[in-house]
């Protein structure tokens, strides 16, 4: 332990020197507290990646990547702090991966001028980058993902849903609550019956939904849940036997850390995704040979090719092409935040490009503009197979449903606009 | 050598009474002051705002008013949480729905919503009392936690649940919202602050504090020597409310600008806020000020040491962290368990004699 901490203190110490005049990242992370089991993947991932960009390329256009990683334990008041402590220096942009951090953050990062990517989560009507100007969550959001389960649920049925029960087991908070309205309008549309419910923070505590679960018998369960309160649930949910593949998470909501404790009964269970799963691309040897056999990975570096971990790496990867874009489109490779923000707002993925990444089919192909900063909301369906022990994907990537959440997106920013008198629209 | 009252000589009785008799101690006292209002807002930016000082100021009064409740009275309270979620959501609704009236208003009036609300979870306090009122106060806490989520009325429809500080400015200058800047905050709640402490220092010097001493060292006695139970406890509840809703409205409106009420005012604050007055010292409103400083800044201290200075990985860091903080926690409630104030104290007694003890 002792030699451990002298060997980290003697690595800090090596690699906090020069790294002042580059590109900042800050990882705002949480390795502790009841969200850690999710957490710490996403980080390492994210993390990992950076380090494979300085360690093969030399950075990005020739900039080393100099990554902050600060620890919140998804506390908003630690969330505060970070930011405050780290948006000085250029820092490039900021990845929460809080839903109530970035709430805090949204008004913040406005005014200082300062990119916010919240991936897969956040608020939903950042999309409408007329009047979200820095803030983006690209590829797909949470309403997209709740049209996402809803189609699964249509196609399951043949197109017909009607009378149909489905509950929706959600975090008590602003991340949890996000979906409630998108699942309301596709209800009316749809005619199925939505019940709602909420797990209170952190989520250790859920006999009695499940219980009315076990009661009420919906033919179909949705779960909005992180941290802890996945692994509750999906056990709660195998111990009154039910069905699994009836269970569906949202892309928060189905990694190997939620699903393993509850043992092989977890078997058949789904959650959403938004990127391609597995270790099985040429990225993972570059990783393996410059990051982990180099000694470089972060955290335990145990956590390689899962799901979250993926997840942090696409963000990553999503992170360092925004880079490119800006140093291309403004033939400066020290860029600024401002510069950073150009090139999220032109950043476009197509298969081309994830394949010479080494990640090829890896993610859904899309292409921000100014006003659209949340991709086009494509999605798909993954399973766990507990014998095998990893997620798979079962469907294609579809869309989801663009008329429904088009209109909802539009009245939520449009209402956030005037309550903080931003007027909208693209320079 | 120093705090001697050799040679300080009073010739009225107010000068007698006045909050710190000896002189030197009010010397210091003018100078904590004048460093606070008129140097340290030049100096500030926005981490030592954000970070440092508006938490410390905002959870000194929310322990200010738990001192009252607690140390003064003697009612054990765990809703403080809860009760700071009515300062905040009463702020929220103010602020939205009176958007024509000064924001400084706003934040009293919600000190005042909240003495009513806490009132009314005070009256058990009538018929039972220690453990058993620290029960039913819990109950308080996890109710209106549970009243902020479920109605929808308190968070104004919106769809996440969440409230936001839209922008209120005072003469101009905003001080919520996103365009504020470090020294205005910082001093709006300054200004709360040292408001709340003189308020607090002066009611529990007075009949009020008296009243509220005597019910806490045996209620019984209290009543037979003239003590009105009901009027003592309700009005430590009410006063406590007060703070306790000023300190919620601000850590919402100025401090953190979005909240959502499971995550900033769960049963954890609560818990906070009573350590904080356990630490600092019970019955001392300098304490209050030690117990904050010493739970909002520690922690920011330790992280910015280990992970800024010494470079350690953050998850290490931050339970090392917990440990630290444990153990020092630990440490001075078996060096002395009345908390950081009587430290003080004693330091005090100490200087005194310096450097001739005998």
């Amino acid at each position: 332990m002792k030699q451990k901490l002298m060997a980290v203190l003697a690595a800090a110490t090596l690699t906090a020197g020069p790294a002042l005049a580059d590109l900042k990242i800050v990882d705002t992370s949480y390795r502790t507290g009841p969200y850690a089991a999710n957490g710490i993947p996403f980080s390492d991932g994210y993390q990992d990646y950076f380090t494979l960009l300085n360690e093969r390329d030399g950075g990005i256009g020739g900039e080393k990547i100099n990554l902050v990683e600060c620890e919140t334990g998804y506390n908003t008041e630690k969330g505060v702090e970070c930011y405050e402590g780290n948006k000085g220096g250029e820092a490039l942009v900021f990845q929460p991966l809080s839903t109530g951090i970035t709430y805090q953050l949204i008004p913040k990062a406005t005014a200082d001028n300062i990119p916010l990517h919240t991936m897969g989560y956040g608020r939903t009507s950042a999309k409408n980058g007329e009047v979200f100007r820095w803030v983006f969550n690209y590829p797909a959001n949470y309403w997209d993902g709740a049209s996402h389960a809803v189609t699964h649920i249509l196609n399951e049925n043949d197109g017909d849903i009607s009378g149909k029960k489905i509950a929706l087991v959600y975090h008590n908070s602003a991340y949890g609550k996000e979906p409630i309205r998108t699942l309301e309008e596709l209800a009316k549309k749809h005619g199925y019956e939505l019940t709602l419910l909420p797990v209170d923070h952190p989520g250790q505590e859920q006999k009695s939904q499940w219980l009315q679960i076990r009661r009420e018998k919906p033919d179909y369960v949705i779960m909005w849940g992180w941290g802890v309160m996945n692994q509750v649930a999906i056990q709660e949910a195998v111990n009154i036997r039910y069905p699994m593949e009836n269970f569906i998470g949202i892309w928060w909501s189905g990694s190997e850390n939620d699903v393993k404790p509850a043992g092989d009964r977890a078997d058949g269970y789904k959650a959403l995704t938004f990127h391609n799963l597995g270790s099985d691309y040429p990225v993972y040897d570059d990783i393996q040979k410059h990051v982990v056999d180099t000694g470089n990975a972060a955290g335990a570096g145990d956590n390689i090719g899962t799901v979250l971990y993926n997840r942090g790496m696409y963000a990553a990867m999503l992170a360092a092409e925004a880079i490119k874009t800006a140093q291309e489109m403004h033939g400066t490779s020290a860029i600024t935040p401002e510069q950073m923000r150009d090139g999220m707002e032109n950043l476009e993925m197509t298969e081309e490009k994830m394949a010479e990444l080494g990640l090829p089919n890896f993610g859904p192909e899309f292409k921000v503009t100014c006003e659209n900063h949340g991709g086009n909301g494509y999605g798909a369906v993954s399973q766990w197979d507990a014998e095998a022990g990893e997620f798979t994907l079962i469907t294609d990537y579809y869309q989801s449903d663009q008329e429904v959440l088009k209109a909802l997106i539009e009245e939520d920013s449009m209402a956030f606009a005037e309550e903080s008198g931003i007027e909208a629209g693209c320079e | 050598m120093f705090y001697r009252e050799a040679g300080d000589f009073k010739t009225s009785y107010k000068d007698d009474a006045q909050t710190f008799p000896i002189r030197f101690d009010r010397y210091r006292y003018y100078v904590v002051l004048l460093v606070a209002f008129a140097v340290v807002p030049f100096l500030v930016n926005d981490y030592w705002v954000n970070a440092v000082f508006l938490p410390f100021l905002i959870y000194a009064i929310a322990a200010i008013g738990l001192n009252i409740l607690v140390g003064y009275c003697g009612q054990v309270s765990l809703g403080t949480g809860g009760f700071m979620a009515v300062g905040a959501y009463a702020c929220y609704k103010l602020m939205t729905g009176f958007p024509e009236i000064n924001i400084f208003f706003h934040v009293i009036i919600a000190g005042g919503i909240t003495a009513g609300v806490c009132v009314l979870f005070g009256l058990p306090s009538l018929r039972i009392k220690g453990f058993y009122l620290a029960v039913a106060t819990l109950a308080a806490q996890f109710f209106l936690v549970w009243l902020f989520n479920r109605v929808p009325w308190f968070y104004n429809y919106s769809a996440s649940g969440q409230i936001s500080a839209p922008e209120r400015t005072l003469f101009g200058i905003p001080i919520t919202g996103a365009g504020t800047e470090p020294w205005a905050t910082y001093l709006f709640c300054l200004v709360f602050t040292f408001l709340a402490a003189i308020l607090a220092r002066n009611l529990t010097r007075g009949t009020a504090g008296r009243k509220w001493m005597a019910i806490r060292d045996m209620d019984i006695a209290a009543e037979i020597i003239g003590v009105n139970p009901l009027r003592a406890k309700l009005s430590a509840f009410a006063i406590s409310g007060f703070f306790v809703g000023i300190a919620g409205a601000l850590f919402f409106s100025v401090y953190l600008g979005a909240v959502e009420v499971g995550e900033a005012f769960g049963i954890n604050k609560s818990f906070l806020v009573l350590f904080m007055v356990i630490i600092g010292g019970l019955g001392s409103i300098f304490g209050s000020f030690a117990g904050a400083a010493f739970l909002v800044l520690l922690p920011v201290l330790l992280k910015n040491v280990l992970v800024g200075t010494m470079g350690w990985p953050t998850d290490l860091a931050a339970h090392f962290e917990f440990i630290i903080v444990g153990a020092l926690i630990v440490l001075f409630l078996i060096a002395e368990p009345h908390g950081l104030a009587q430290l003080w104290r004693v330091a005090k007694e100490k200087l005194r004699l310096w450097p001739f003890p005998h």
